[in-house]
């Protein structure tokens, strides 16, 4: 792999870049794989990655139906964050937070991590106990998130309409200040980079069309480019999990579900950091191009379409005039939307399934983007051993037969 | 004359009406009618903004929502607004505008100027090449530089003063675009009487009829667009949109449309909101959008100065603006010879046509070389000199595929260059309603293929570009869209006579050859705004991204303002160039919403503030106002929160009420509580199956507590129901949770048990609730009801009945949150002020006290009744809130039954509900304080937790702090101690059963 520096950089600039090498290559699938994963976007590549790079296994194809990175990867508002309730929700988001952390040198490519911080904002009273009890259990897990009055949020983002007179007004917020933002795309391509470096074989346009199995273990897929036997099938199609699940013969706990975003014109840096608010559901930060992007929730009816309602964006825009009334006169420039699959505890699904050498990573719902490094490390270990991570073990299949839940819908009930 | 460019006659302004406007800080002068961007070139101003990566100079490419370039900020204060296009900014008096991220003076100078000396290490994607070896040299040092370059105008620093609206309209045609096409697509569809609607981005109808001569029905195009709008305007059925930009197209034949109603106007009349957005469903579409022209790409084609042909035709013939004098067109298609001829006419002294076809038709020559306007053909511009201004074009001979210069450079002295590479479509819309395209080689454009919802595209955004070919085509479809919709049409009516230049294809040529290729010397822009150049796309290539979409995201091409509308094509036919594949194999980026950008404020439209979400007040609201409460919000609902008297905290009111409550006779305004009426034979059965307990033999006249659960087996709401009648029960949820569980009843009903005769009706707007509640409960009740039997002997808890209550119908309830003797007093919405006002009258001479919802909480969780939402976060099951006799073992099935007996769920270490007191009573330990074994917090993090606080409050009557608590296996540790992690450190507490008072529940009955 030729490393990227300002030293190549300069080098380059001499020969006009034109000596540049690809990114990755575009091989033909071989007949033959000791993994297969299914799903070229950030988490299948960097599963792809950490199976090279952590249990040596090399002989390893991705297989992306459309462009590598193209579904969720680069369809999400890209923030980062570990500030989970629950002890093996927080143990895997923060094991990712830590491998975002490193991620642009372990990948020798800028992946843009931004640590800008993150509020996610109360604005009742259930709120405030729920987001206490988050900082807290964050506090006694090691996570850097602590619970700010009102007055410290002023402070970490003054232009936030703090006014009492807001229909909802914000009584505090929790915040962690390792979290942020990071250049999706760049997730999507420094993995396939490195990936292809160890000997990984990314295969685009190429679509799985059938699990092929004999008796109850995997032998490999069929794709729109032929037949590719494989003695292990690792899946991670967001958006389109319970279509594969289907083909390999079982039904997932999952549905899917449109979740649209979009970004205002560039403008000049105006806002610092991330805000969440699940109360008045928006979510909005800055990119270093200037555009505000902008998130909330999922359209509630299921589809496999990447496209959702005016009217849902129309609400999120509501919220964030609402938290920030200088915003009214910005622009939206672009709206998109993507599939989520979503689980019944808002957890995802790593791990083994009924078939043998057969495994899933999805259902990671609104919340995948930020996982990606370390989903896909748990999940490369739990292929490799056939034996699921011990961090993804809590998110094993069977525990919606077991009741073993891990509903990070959290604290979100009602007051009487 | 305003302006040293403006021509002494012509143009479609208004010379009666001149204009004074300031741009970056200049005071220029204008005419109605102008936009910025023409007032601006009039003033001969071409120097109008700096690239973004580079900081070349850049002017004005465009004249309407394509340009890339000339982005600005209007206005001041609170009024301004980062990046209008000033092509599509109407002059109106007093106008304050400047360049955007520029240097304080403008464009001229600018100190960041020498980024374009690095350009040389700044390709595409440089950054992720670089800063990647430390994240906080990054975060630090890099990315700030990055963030401060970045960027157009500012935001505003202070709220909008200006208000927006949404409407929502019902048609049979929609048209989108008031050009010829769509004027006479809605003439058509309006004659079968239908109700049409005709939008156009503009002010003034017409398109491109304003912006070239054209006669039809030897009218001016103008003046023909002008007699049809009028009669279109005659037509009671026909709504007439103009600055209304249609800009989504959703399912349904749902579309979007942005209306600007005051920006044109120098003083906006108060009542009238700034914009408003339109949700316009249509039985058909007809989408007349027309098309944009795209510019050539060759070397250093960026300099102001250098402009698309159609836009310098338009600044000609509509602004009377002669934007260059020594001019130079460059195309490869007849369409630009017209800028030429009217540069001529308008008194340019020099105009030269560069045609890179080798050949072209001798009329069109001939008609050129009579107007004294220099013709070369097989020729093309391989690069330009200049820097604020474009000062000579390198014209070259080129082989005749266009591929490669042969011959030598010769350098011609100019001030314009106009320039033209043919036409795209504008499918936006099309593409947004899921349409798929089709590649046209003829047009070398992309147009509409398979439409998808029922919708037609006429004129130049199908690809249809004669003039007389799209009336005809556009009066047709009007026609039919009529028809489709289910009216009596007729044959459409005569075409209007046409004179217009016939229109003919180009000859694509989409990299522009030079000496050098790109990359090694000048720069052949792509996307201007974005500083993506032909070498930027070579590059990519050359590094893997083959996909459109990813030469899109690595080369940045499509991302801007304008979306690409100049460059997408351009940038997709270099890279088909590049990949040795055909054009339409490449595809195209995914079309999406908005076709321009939408102001925030008008998607938000009036639901800010208190319309953000309806705020729900009860009957008695003035009364808890008149008391001084504090609210809480609670769901949409305001409750009050607590009634603090004169000096008095939150603290010192809530142990008042309580006190008051335990002693006495305390007063809540119950009515938020959800109430659903539920009727029909199977009403019991029904009840049986979402209730985890038995409800078949609760007789009528009773009243039973209930918990719902979700499939998961996790409690998700709790309330009472009473018997009202045989087949009739009140069900009561949460305040929060009503909608939910009527939404959660209703998808039962309707999907998984449509066979059950049952009827749900939302109550909580019918019933006012007032609860009394206290030892001296009865006293005050018997004064309200005094017709009625109300002692405990004679009725008894857990049931209802009906009562005369001051006066009132009444429904009378013995239930208790409190635990104290409590009747729950329920009469019509409307009364319920009176109610209020009767019992607290009645309740004087115990000095009844009104408690607020911080009261009730403690209250209750003295004696451990819990609260869906705070005891509970959709992980608990009724067994780990210490209620097994609620969950039936005997009933076949409810929901969540089968999840119950999950093994998990049967685990001894789930998270259970119990209570803690400190060992230190003056503490009351924070909700959502987590529970550690005494000493984990003397070991590094991760620190196991065995669980939390969920409610917790000072208790008057236990003299004590206390707390509610979920702790793994915690039933079976009552008595223990364990340790409370507070930040300040660790406080000791103990295991307690969850109810502290009155455990016997000697109180109930008074």
């Amino acid at each position: 792999m030729t490393r990227y520096s300002i030293w190549s950089l300069a080098r380059n600039a001499l020969t006009w870049h034109e000596n540049w090498p690809r990114y990755w290559r575009s091989p033909d699938p071989r007949p033959e794989y000791d993994v297969v994963v299914v799903g070229g976007g950030g988490h299948g590549l960097a599963t792809a990655y950490y199976l090279a790079k952590e249990h040596g296994i090399t002989n390893v194809a991705v297989v992306e139906k459309g462009w590598l990175g193209g579904g969720n990867t680069a369809r999400n508002t890209t923030i980062v964050r570990s500030n989970y309730l629950f002890d093996e929700s927080a143990a895997l988001y923060e094991l990712s937070l830590k491998l975002w952390e490193g991620l642009s040198r372990d990948l020798n490519l800028n992946v843009m991590l931004s640590q800008r911080g993150v509020l996610n904002l109360a604005h009742t009273l259930g709120d405030v106990r729920a987001g206490r009890r988050r900082a807290e259990a964050n506090r006694l897990n090691g996570i850097d998130s602590h619970w700010l009055e009102p007055d410290e949020v002023a402070k970490v983002c003054p232009i936030l309409n703090m006014s009492r007179s807001l229909r909802y007004p914000v009584l505090g917020s929790t915040w962690q200040p390792r979290g942020g933002v990071a250049r999706h795309d760049a997730v999507a391509w420094g993995y396939a980079r490195a990936a292809d470096a160890r000997g990984v074989d990314i295969i685009q346009n190429c679509e799985v069309t059938g699990i092929n199995r004999n008796g109850d273990r995997v032998t490999g897929v069929e794709t729109t480019r032929g037949t590719i036997r494989a003695k292990k099938v690792a899946v991670v199609t967001a958006g389109h999990s319970s279509v594969l699940a289907e083909m390999a013969g079982f039904r997932m706990p999952i549905s899917s579900h449109p979740l649209q975003a979009l970004v205002s014109e560039p403008i000049k840096p105006v806002l610092d950091c991330v805000v969440m608010s699940g109360a008045i559901h928006v979510y909005v930060s800055q990119s270093d191009k200037g555009e505000l992007v902008i998130g909330a929730g999922i359209d509630s009816y299921n589809s496999y379409a990447q496209r959702g309602s005016f009217h849902v964006i129309e609400g999120q825009t509501a919220a964030l005039v609402e938290l920030f009334p200088m915003f009214s006169r910005l622009k939206m420039m672009r709206s998109w939307g993507g599939i989520v699959d979503t689980c019944p505890d808002a957890s995802p699904i790593i791990g083994k399934t009924p078939v043998k050498g057969l495994y899933f990573n999805c259902g990671w719902g609104t919340g995948g983007f930020k996982a990606t490094p370390g989903s896909g490390y748990v999940f490369a270990a739990t292929v490799a051993n056939d034996e699921p991570h011990p961090v993804a073990a809590p998110f094993a299949l069977d525990r919606f037969t077991t009741g073993a839940l891990v509903d990070e819908h959290g604290a979100a009930g009602v007051a009487h | 004359m305003t302006g040293p460019d403006r021509l002494r006659d012509g143009g479609l302004i208004d010379r009666t009406k001149p204009v004074t406007f300031t741009w970056n800080g200049r005071v220029l002068g204008g005419y109605e009618g102008d936009t910025l961007a023409s007032a601006l070139l009039a003033n001969g101003v071409h120097l109008v903004a700096r690239s973004f990566k580079y900081r070349r100079p850049r002017g004005i490419l465009g004249h309407g929502t394509e340009e890339p370039n000339a982005m600005v900020q209007t206005g001041d204060g609170n009024r301004t607004e980062p990046n209008p296009k000033a092509t599509v900014v109407p002059l109106v008096e007093g106008l304050r505008a400047k360049s955007v991220n520029t240097a304080k003076g403008g464009p001229e100078s600018d100190p960041r100027a020498g980024m374009g000396m690095l350009s040389r290490f700044m390709p595409a994607g440089f950054y992720y090449k670089m800063f990647h070896g430390s994240q906080t040299m990054w975060q630090r040092v890099w990315e700030p530089i990055i963030r401060q370059a970045a960027g157009w105008g500012t935001c505003p620093t202070e709220p909008d003063p200006d208000t927006y609206d949404h409407m929502n309209l019902h048609c049979d045609v929609l048209v989108v675009g008031g050009g010829p096409a769509g004027i006479a697509a809605a003439r058509e569809a309006a004659k079968s009487g239908a109700r049409v609607v005709l939008a156009d981005e503009q002010e003034r109808f017409g398109g491109r009829l304003l912006d070239r001569p054209r006669n039809l029905d030897g009218l001016p195009g103008h003046g023909w667009a002008d007699r049809e709008v009028a009669a279109l305007a005659e037509e009671a059925e026909v709504t007439l949109l103009p600055r209304t930009t249609v800009f989504g197209y959703y399912d349904h034949n749902l579309l979007c449309a942005l209306e600007r109603r005051t920006d044109h106007l120098a003083e906006a009349p108060s009542h009238v909101t700034r914009q408003r957005l339109w949700h316009i469903r249509a039985r058909r579409v007809v989408l007349a959008t027309g098309a944009h022209e795209r510019p050539l790409v060759f070397a250093d084609n960026d300099r102001p100065g250098i402009m698309l042909a159609s836009a310098v035709a338009a600044y000609v013939h509509r602004w009377a603006v002669l934007p260059g004098r020594e001019a130079v067109v460059f195309t490869n298609n007849d369409g630009a010879w017209e800028a030429a001829h009217l540069l001529k006419k308008a008194g340019a002294p020099a105009v030269t046509i560069i045609d890179s076809r080798p050949k072209v038709s001798d009329a069109l020559k001939r008609d050129a070389e009579q107007a004294g306007i220099t013709v070369k053909t097989g020729h093309a511009v391989t690069g330009t000199r200049g820097g604020k201004r474009v000062t000579a074009a390198l014209v070259q001979p080129v082989n005749a595929d266009g591929t490669r210069v042969n011959g030598p450079a010769q350098t011609l002295a100019c001030d314009l260059i106009a320039t033209s590479g043919g036409w795209s479509p504008v499918v936006h819309l099309f593409s947004q309603s899921r349409g798929t395209l089709t590649y046209d080689d003829t047009w070398a454009c992309f147009r509409p293929g398979v439409a998808v919802q029922p919708q037609a595209s006429v004129g130049a955004c199908n690809g249809t570009f004669g003039l007389a070919e799209t009336l005809a085509e556009a009066a047709e479809a009007g026609v039919e869209a009529a028809r489709a919709a289910g009216f009596e049409t007729a044959a459409p009516a005569p075409a209007p006579s046409v004179e217009a230049p016939e229109a003919t294809p180009p000859v694509p040529l989409w990299l522009v050859p030079a000496d050098t290729a790109p990359g090694r010397g000048g720069k052949w822009f792509v996307d201007f705004q974005n500083d993506t150049t032909a070498a930027d796309i070579l590059l990519a290539v050359r590094e893997g991204f083959e996909s459109v979409e990813h030469v899109k995201r690595y080369t940045l091409a499509g991302f801007g303002t304008d979306q690409g509308k100049t460059a997408n094509i351009n940038a997709l036919a270099i890279l088909a160039g590049t990949l040795g594949r055909p054009i339409p194999e490449v595809g195209t980026t995914t079309f999406r919403a908005p076709y321009t950008p939408v102001t925030f404020g008008a998607m938000a439209g009036r639901n800010l503030g208190d319309r953000l979400e309806p705020q729900r007040l009860t009957n008695i609201h003035d009364r808890h106002v008149a008391l001084r409460a504090a609210f809480e919000d609670v769901g949409q609902w305001k409750r009050p929160w607590y009634y603090p008297k004169a000096g008095e905290d939150m603290h010192a009111a809530v142990a008042r009420e309580c006190k008051a409550t335990r002693d006495s006779v305390g007063v809540l305004d119950a009515s938020t509580l959800g109430k659903i009426d539920i009727q029909g034979p199977d009403a019991a059965e029904f009840l049986n199956r979402v209730y985890t307990n038995a409800w078949t033999k609760l007789a009528v006249g009773r009243v039973r507590y209930g918990i719902m659960c979700g499939e998961d087996g996790m409690v998700f709401d709790d309330g009472t129901t009473a018997r009202i009648d045989e087949n009739r029960y009140l069900m009561t949820t949460t305040t929060g949770g009503a909608a939910h569980v009527m939404d959660h009843l209703e998808e039962y009903l309707q999907t998984e048990w449509p066979d059950l005769r049952v009827r749900l009706t939302s109550v909580t707007e019918q019933w006012a609730t007032v609860a009394v509640a206290g030892p001296k409960a009865l006293e005050v009740v018997k004064r309200v009801c005094p017709d009625d039997a109300m002692a405990p002997a004679d009725f008894p808890f857990l049931s209802w009945k009906t009562a005369t209550a001051a006066g009132i119908p009444a429904r009378i309830f013995r239930i208790s949150f409190t635990g104290e003797l409590q009747y729950e007093i329920n009469v019509p919405w409307h009364h319920g002020a009176d109610l209020w006002d009767a019992v607290m009258e009645a309740g004087k001479d115990f000095d009844i006290t009104p408690y607020g919802t911080e009261t009730m909480h403690v209250l209750r969780a003295e004696k451990g009744f819990i609260i869906t939402g705070q005891e509970t976060d959709g992980t608990q099951t009724p067994f780990d809130l210490g209620m097994d006799w609620i969950v039936s073992k005997k009933k076949p099935d409810f929901i969540g039954r089968r999840s119950l007996f999950r093994p998990d769920m049967q685990r001894p270490d789930r998270k259970q509900l119990v209570g803690l007191k400190p060992e230190d009573p003056k503490v009351v330990l924070p909700e959502g304080t987590q529970i550690v074994e005494p000493g984990a917090l003397n070991r590094p993090p991760p620190v196991p937790m065995l669980g939390f606080v969920t409610s917790s409050y000072h208790s008057p009557a236990l003299e004590s702090g206390f707390a509610l608590a979920l702790i793994a296996g915690g039933r079976d540790r009552l008595g223990e101690t364990v340790e409370a992690a507070l930040p300040s450190g660790p406080v000791t507490v103990r295991l307690h059963d969850p109810v502290f008072y009155d455990a016997e529940g000697a109180r109930r009955d008074g």
